[in-house]
């Protein structure tokens, strides 16, 4: 029999504001030392009160609108309670059946063809301080405590990990363009449960769900959730029965192991928060949030192949990031179409993704802006450097910040395109080689590269290579009329 | 006549003419606490030291010319009011020890007015409760009987203004706990309408119910002291961002042509017939004065009690959940690891009505429960709204006995819990309406304070004042002193 996976996923994105959800306490507390970001309020002293974020619910907004949600004109927020050393109050200020933003959609791309995620709701909460275990017991730390928190959570639309996987990528991405969160799931700021169950393919009915938790990469939602999948079909195959569990991703064994059942629901006992007054979404407001709404990567993929012809391989590629988005259109307009677009796209596909790979920083920190890439591209495209010197110029720019031109002149890089100087080389190359020589002259002319590039290292890749290849067409053909 | 004795605005007047400094009306007053204290037990801490700079401070101030009605005058704040370095319990043992690193938005504002803080007065657990037996320490004396209850949970407070321990105090009252207090102890005393006054600062015992207010010797100190400690805080989300009128200035004796409501479900079974009886020649009085006594009804007051005992409790079981003895006040020492703490710091720091309140209020939110509960509960509520609504179209005021009976001894009635929840009959609709009442005296039982409400609409705390003061400048019901 064949199965069928089915997929939801719930997101937690801490929310990139000043200060905290519920008061002033800043909340960009990463690298402070433990509980100094603390206040009574966020400390859940007696006879403290919560005020609510503006910026947090806007941009709880903006992104449900960038998820195409509805925003209803009436939400509140709501008290969830359970106890834990972490949550300060006792209960989570949270939202329980009027969140923010409901019924929207996010659409992945499988191989060319588009689906559709549905978001059940994107709620605002806080966020819980941390415990940290010690050998003699646990300390708490509360600078986290009241961070603005944002859940969204999808419909049960996926139907395999590598669906799953797109989705959050996707999701993280459309986060990281509105300026909403990092996404950043090593540090924790973006975290994951997917909820997976599995049934014969076909039926109506859904298997028993499995919560997975501790997904702390975007390579671990792939595998915890593939390897979740083969589990519960494994079980169903076997006539066996799936249990309603949370599993937890174990990154060294590579396996979901057992971490507490769900057979009996846990009663969080939600109430409307009496300290804070609904909310009333005014279509005004909704409105003004609307128009905030920055271009979001598919439309500007889409726009990216219609408006510069470029590929739409290499667009998608551009877009994952609106830094490097915004660099290939700073590129472009400088280039003043004396470069291609997609000349600049290969560029920074190609040897700008690489630098940031091998050095793992980000496009929004690099030295090279882009009038100077396009400043480097000229001097290729005129033949002052070649292609090949034009990548080591790349390094050296990326490494130092110089511009093209300084390093060409300090380097004495420029192409030698002149025929006498070349000649020599040329003379030269095919007098050390005589086997490749004899070959060529038995009729296999590929050897020609071979003795294009023995030039180019002898100029230490300084040879216009057009030259090079003319040259050794007529140096050639006199040892052919030699014979 | 003692400084002691003196009212706040009588005080503020010595002080005004320079007859009279704060630090020697602190003294005094200090030295009255040193007299009585040891039968009364208003206060779980007071602060001579803090006090006696406080005046000095004061008398400063208006030394340099500054003055305001509050300044230099010795208050007593519920213990249920944060205070900036000193401790406060309210009144349970799972608090002790803490010292709030912060004042209450109220406290804050009579600080800056240059009032003399005096110290932290006796309250129910977290101000639950009806007597100040609840309290996790001990209980208070009613000033006019020694082996009477003083009311509660604000009891401590009107005690303290009682026997003149301060000038005037603040309290909290969440279902009554201002005004019962008040008529037990024969002061006034001023439940503001929800969102008046900021709550930032009062622990929460019920959020949506919780409102601090003044209890005092008389009508006019009433209004003083809400002047002081009304308006928009923006810390407090629920506080109304609202112009505050002038209550003093609105103090006109004069009720010509008003409509007084009776509420003929107040008058019912299990009154107390003097009660009764000293509550129908108060309306005489104001009925001579000219106002017009109508008839109204509140349809939906038989409810309140259940209602008041779901929401209240189902709040409360939230809001106690951070006193888990990891943060602040008492921690149970010994614990094998945190949920064996968690319970144990919570079986001794609790007391019982807290305890039972804090099961009520889960159950009532369970799954399952909390339609049948919270939820029909929460439109109960707002029909009893409704009621006052309806109500406030035909009057300007409503007049209504505070509790059925004057205060009941002290051990009465511990064991029955349903009996002390029934004493505050007449004062929990006022809460969960969310509108304005105050408490004045007016007669004896037994040689026991009797107390009147006067129940108004939605910030209109000028309209109670207004015939309350009236009524007060007709009787002479406030000026009795108990013998201490």
């Amino acid at each position: 029999m064949k199965y069928e996976a089915i997929i939801g996923m719930e997101v937690h994105a801490q929310i990139l504001t000043a200060s905290k959800m519920f008061c002033g306490c800043s909340a960009d507390y990463a690298s402070a030392p433990p509980n100094t970001h603390v206040c009574p309020v966020c400390l859940g002293m007696p006879g403290v009160l919560p005020v609510i974020n503006q910026a947090a619910v806007e941009a709880t907004i903006l992104t449900g609108l960038a998820l195409n949600c509805t925003i209803p004109e009436f939400s509140k927020f709501d008290r969830k309670n359970y106890p834990y050393p972490d949550l300060p109050k006792g209960y989570q200020i949270s939202q329980y059946d009027l969140p923010l933003c409901i019924n929207g959609w996010l659409e992945i791309d499988l191989g060319g063809t588009k689906k559709r995620i549905g978001i059940r709701r994107v709620h605002l909460e806080e966020d819980t301080g941390k415990l940290i275990h010690e050998e003699d017991g646990s300390l708490i730390d509360f600078n986290r405590a009241g961070v603005p928190l944002m859940e969204i959570v999808s419909e049960a639309d996926m139907r395999s990990a590598e669906e799953a996987w797109l989705y959050l990528t996707k999701l993280r991405t459309i986060l990281r363009y509105l300026g909403v969160s990092t996404g950043n799931m090593e540090e924790g700021a973006m975290r994951c449960e997917a909820n997976v169950s599995v049934r014969p393919l076909g039926s109506k009915e859904f298997g028993t769900k499995v919560e997975v938790k501790n997904l702390n990469s975007f390579r671990a939602v792939r595998q915890a959730i593939a390897y979740e999948i083969e589990r519960q079909t494994k079980l169903l195959q076997e006539g066996k029965r799936v249990h309603q569990v949370t599993m937890g991703w174990d990154e060294h064994r590579h396996r979901t192991v057992f971490q507490r059942s769900k057979e009996f629901a846990e009663d969080y006992r939600y109430f409307p928060e009496p300290d804070l007054p609904p909310l009333e979404l005014s279509r005004e407001f909704v409105q003004e949030i609307r128009s905030r709404l920055p271009e979001l990567p598919d439309a500007k993929r889409e726009r990216f192949i219609a408006q510069y012809g470029i590929k739409g391989d290499d667009a998608a590629l551009l877009v994952e990031e609106r830094a490097t988005a915004d660099y290939f259109e700073r590129a472009v307009a400088a280039a003043q179409k004396q470069i291609t677009p997609q000349t600049i796209a290969n560029w920074i596909v190609g040897e700008i993704f690489r630098l940031l790979r091998e050095n793992t920083t980000e496009i929004s920190s690099i030295k090279v802006s882009p009038e100077q890439l396009i400043e480097l591209l000229k001097l290729i495209q005129e033949g002052t450097i070649n292609a090949t010197v034009g990548k080591e110029v790349l390094d050296e720019m990326f490494a130092t910040g110089k511009s093209a031109q300084a390093i060409v002149k300090e380097k004495g890089l420029t192409q030698i395109s002149d025929e006498e100087q070349l000649r020599q080389f040329v003379q030269e190359a095919l007098a050390k080689n005589p086997k490749p020589l004899q070959q060529y002259l038995a009729g296999k002319e590929a050897v020609l590269g071979f003795f294009i590039g023995q030039v180019m290292r002898a100029t230490r890749g300084q040879a216009n290579v057009h030259v090079v290849r003319k040259l050794l067409q007529e140096e050639l053909d006199k040892y052919k009329n030699k014979e | 006549m003692e400084l002691y004795e003196l009212t706040i605005a009588q005080a503020h007047e010595l002080l005004q003419k320079r007859e009279i400094s704060s630090v020697e009306l602190t003294r005094s007053v200090l030295q009255r606490i040193e007299t009585v204290e040891t039968k009364i037990k208003a206060y779980l801490r007071i602060t001579p030291e803090e006090a006696l700079a406080q005046a000095e401070k004061a008398d400063q101030r208006r030394a340099q010319g500054e003055d305001n009605p509050l300044l230099g005058i010795p208050l007593a704040i519920k213990d249920v009011l944060c205070t900036k370095g000193v401790e406060t319990t309210c009144g349970s043992r799972i608090l002790q020890g803490f010292v709030p690193p912060f004042d209450a938005t109220v406290v804050a504002k009579l600080r800056e007015l240059g009032s003399v803080l005096l110290g932290k007065t006796n309250t129910d657990e977290f101000a639950m409760g009806s007597s100040t037996e609840n309290s996790g320490f001990f209980t208070t004396h009613n000033p006019w009987n020694l082996e009477h209850v003083p009311g509660g949970s604000s009891g401590g407070s009107a005690a303290a203004v009682a026997a003149d321990e301060c000038l005037g105090a603040l309290g909290t009252d969440t279902g009554g706990s201002i005004r019962q207090p008040a008529a037990f102890c024969g002061i006034a005393g001023l439940k503001p309408t929800y969102g008046r006054v900021s709550r930032y600062g009062l622990v929460a015992f019920a959020s949506s119910l919780d409102q601090a207010g003044p209890l005092c010797k008389d009508v006019k100190d009433c209004a003083i002291l809400l002047q002081a400690i009304a308006g928009h805080d923006p810390k407090d989300s629920t506080s109304a961002n609202l112009s505050v009128p002038n209550f003093v200035e609105a103090l006109q004796p004069d009720v010509k042509g008003m409509r007084l409501g009776v509420p003929k479900e107040y008058f019912t079974e299990g009154i107390d017939a003097k009660v009764a009886e000293a509550v129908h020649a108060a309306l005489d009085v104001w009925a001579e004065l000219g106002a017009e006594i109508v008839e109204v009804s509140l349809p939906h007051t038989e409810y309140a009690l259940p209602v008041y005992y779901i929401i209240a409790p189902a709040e409360a079981s939230a809001n106690l959940a951070r006193y888990d003895g990891v943060r602040y006040g008492y921690s149970y020492p010994e614990a094998k690891d945190i949920w064996d703490a968690y319970r144990k710091t919570r079986e001794i720091g609790f007391g019982a009505e807290v305890k039972r309140r804090i099961m009520l209020g889960t159950y009532a939110l369970s799954a399952g429960y909390y339609d049948a509960y919270y939820l029909k509960a929460q439109k109960v509520r707002t029909l009893i709204k409704e009621d006052f609504d309806r109500a406030y179209q035909q009057c300007d005021a409503i007049i209504a006995p505070t509790t059925p009976m004057p205060a009941f001894r002290i051990g009465e009635r511990v064991d029955d819990p349903l009996q002390m929840y029934l004493g505050d009959i007449f004062t929990l609709s006022l809460n969960l309406a969310g509108v304005c009442g105050i408490s004045i005296p007016c007669g004896f039982a037994d040689g026991l304070p009797v107390g009147v409400q006067i129940l108004g609409d939605a910030y209109d705390e000028t309209t109670i004042l207004r015939v309350a003061y009236a009524y007060e400048q007709a009787t002479e019901w406030h000026l009795q002193k108990p013998p201490l």
